[in-house]
């Protein structure tokens, strides 16, 4: 039987999607009862949330002003305590920056080996896991017994349904908070459009968009198909895109139903950050890139021709 | 003395495509490039800045690693570290002789013990295992603040201003000192290494001590059964022009 904790990430009002994905992913383990932990300064709108998700036996809730941001050094002994209170076997995150940041701080409280970026599970003690940028896929095997802490790679598992009605019960661990970390601000980029990490189309730039003005064309094109933007690490070191559009190994790793990769070679580590793509549309005009050796659809011209005429015949 | 720790540790080169062992019992690395891994040199390169901006006085490199990564210690006193401490690893292990995360910052948090440094900065991840998880787990053991994904660091006072690279955007922590950071790419630039520096770089203290040592458990909590290639996605197939394209995508109800 496996017991499994569940951090959840959210945003102080909405549940992050990756939660319910690392609910999937904990159902796959044998016998699995799924808790998901919701720690904020006041967690009612999200615990009700993390509650209605399929799979989900119980919902705790911890309510303090110090959780108001997601501080790794904050919510760490909370999130031990608990682990420890309750005998679960598992304690996972999702591999996005949050619970990359979180999850080895609580492993390491709890003396636990981590699992990163779990993409599948073969028993309670023995996962895969992505290596050497996506070039080897490691099967790790946990000595039984322990427990064992891990970060769920989103892309790989589709987001638990709705329609639960887990338990939420309120709870306070009896911890001492650190005082020695304290939160400045967060710049998020504002936009209209759909979040890179959980979009169903995205829109993917590389250096040949030439600058940051050329690559205004993805932001047009994005916009006549409903999707988010992305970029290549070259595009990002250039400076024509903000890093947090930087998808692959170093950036955001994705799994929309529909990738369109403009002017983007395909180097190893950008194809580790698509390789779950439901489809992808390569645009490039050296008929060479290795993009095309991926790609469902290729299409070889000069993309300044082909971008603005998609985006007619998408009108 | 205010000393500045920073962790390097011995991958295979960024550059080299990597290529599994037949028995899938890990991956070749008989007469392959070997360097610091990449997010360590920017470790390196921030704590080099700091002790030029007068915010340290000494920049120590610190591995973990077989004999073979004094090779890479010896790089970083050229880039301009002061001293370099391998704990040393038996040789002949493979991958499964490295350490685990867990271990590797117990080691780490023995030489901090020792050095009194007040900063720990490491690489956001090594690009062998990918794990992402000695920094985090450092600043656990230690008690101690972790700034992690950086991309800006500016030290006022006792106190760090770390701007991180998150999901979201840019997040800026102020962290009490002594804390650890773990860096991201756009953190900084890594200097070139020039030829009079690696001469000078040989006279550097370089100090080796064994793992047994130090007295830290080292026992494997897990064991990596194998490695496999990654699943291949198949070629498709090339359309002649934006029109066919848009035709095909409506034609998979994918418009």
């Amino acid at each position: 039987m496996s017991r499994i904790l569940i951090v959840a990430e959210h945003d102080g009002v909405h549940l992050n999607p990756g939660t319910a994905k690392c609910v999937t992913c904990a159902a796959a383990l044998s016998g699995a009862t799924i808790t998901v932990a919701v720690l904020a300064r006041d967690p009612a709108a999200v615990a009700s949330q993390a509650a209605a998700l399929q799979g989900v036996a119980q919902v705790l809730a911890v309510a303090n002003a110090a959780n108001e941001h997601p501080m790794a050094a904050v919510l760490a002994p909370q999130i031990a305590a608990l682990a420890r209170a309750r005998d679960f076997t598992h304690v996972f995150g999702p591999a996005t920056t949050f619970g990359k940041d979180l999850m080895p701080r609580v492993a390491a409280l709890l003396g636990a080996p981590q699992i990163s970026d779990i993409m599948a599970i073969e028993s309670a003690t023995r996962f895969r896991r992505p290596v050497y940028a996506g070039n080897a896929i490691l099967t790790v095997e946990v000595t039984p017994g322990i427990l064992i802490a891990g970060t769920v790679r989103t892309a790989s598992f589709a987001a638990a349904g709705t329609g639960g009605r887990a338990a939420i019960e309120t709870v306070a661990p009896a911890v001492t908070l650190p005082t020695h970390t304290r939160f400045v601000a967060v710049s998020a980029a504002s936009s209209d459009r759909p979040d890179l990490q959980t979009a169903r189309r995205v829109v993917s730039g590389g250096r040949a968009l030439g600058s940051a003005d050329g690559f205004k064309l993805m932001f047009a094109l994005a916009d006549k198909l409903g999707a988010a933007v992305g970029a290549s690490r070259a595009a990002v070191d250039a400076g024509y895109a903000p890093n947090e559009l930087q998808v692959g190994q170093t950036g955001k790793i994705i799994a929309p139903e529909l990738y369109i990769a403009i002017g983007i070679s395909g180097a190893i580590q950008h194809l580790t950050g698509i390789k779950d793509a439901r489809t992808i549309v390569a645009i490039n005009k050296d008929a060479e890139a290795p993009i095309f050796e991926v790609a469902d659809y290729g299409l070889v011209g000069d993309l300044f021709e082909i971008v603005p005429e998609l985006s007619k015949l998408l009108g | 003395m205010r000393r500045i720790l920073v962790g390097i540790k011995r991958v295979v080169d960024y550059n080299v495509r990597i290529r599994l062992k037949p028995d899938a019992s890990g991956i070749v690395t008989d007469g392959v490039k070997m360097s610091i891994n990449p997010f360590d040199e920017i470790a390196l390169e921030e704590a080099l800045r700091i002790r030029e901006r007068g915010g340290a006085d000494e920049v120590i490199a610190v591995s973990i690693g077989t004999n073979d990564a004094q090779q890479q210690l010896r790089t970083a006193l050229a880039m301009g570290a002061d001293r370099a401490v391998l704990v040393e690893l038996p040789a002949g292990a493979g991958a499964e002789g490295m350490l685990e995360p867990l271990a590797a910052a117990t080691v780490l948090l023995k030489l901090v013990q020792r050095e009194q440094p007040l900063l720990a900065i490491l690489g956001k991840q090594a690009i062998d295992d990918d794990n992402s998880q000695t920094g985090q787990i450092l600043a656990a053991l230690w008690d101690r603040p972790q700034a992690t994904f950086a991309s800006k660091v500016e030290l006022i006072g006792d106190t760090a201003r770390v701007t991180r690279e998150v999901d979201a955007g840019l997040e800026t922590l102020e962290v009490d000192l002594p804390a650890v950071i773990t860096t991201d790419l756009r953190l900084n630039e890594p200097r070139y290494v020039k030829l009079p520096d690696i001469m000078k770089a040989k006279k550097k203290p370089l100090e080796v001590i064994p793992l047994a040592s130090l007295g830290v458990p080292t026992a494997r909590q897990t064991t990596m059964v194998r490695f496999d290639p990654p699943p291949q996605r198949q070629k498709g197939v090339m359309v002649k022009d934006a029109a066919e394209l848009v035709a095909a995508l409506h034609g998979k109800g994918l418009l």
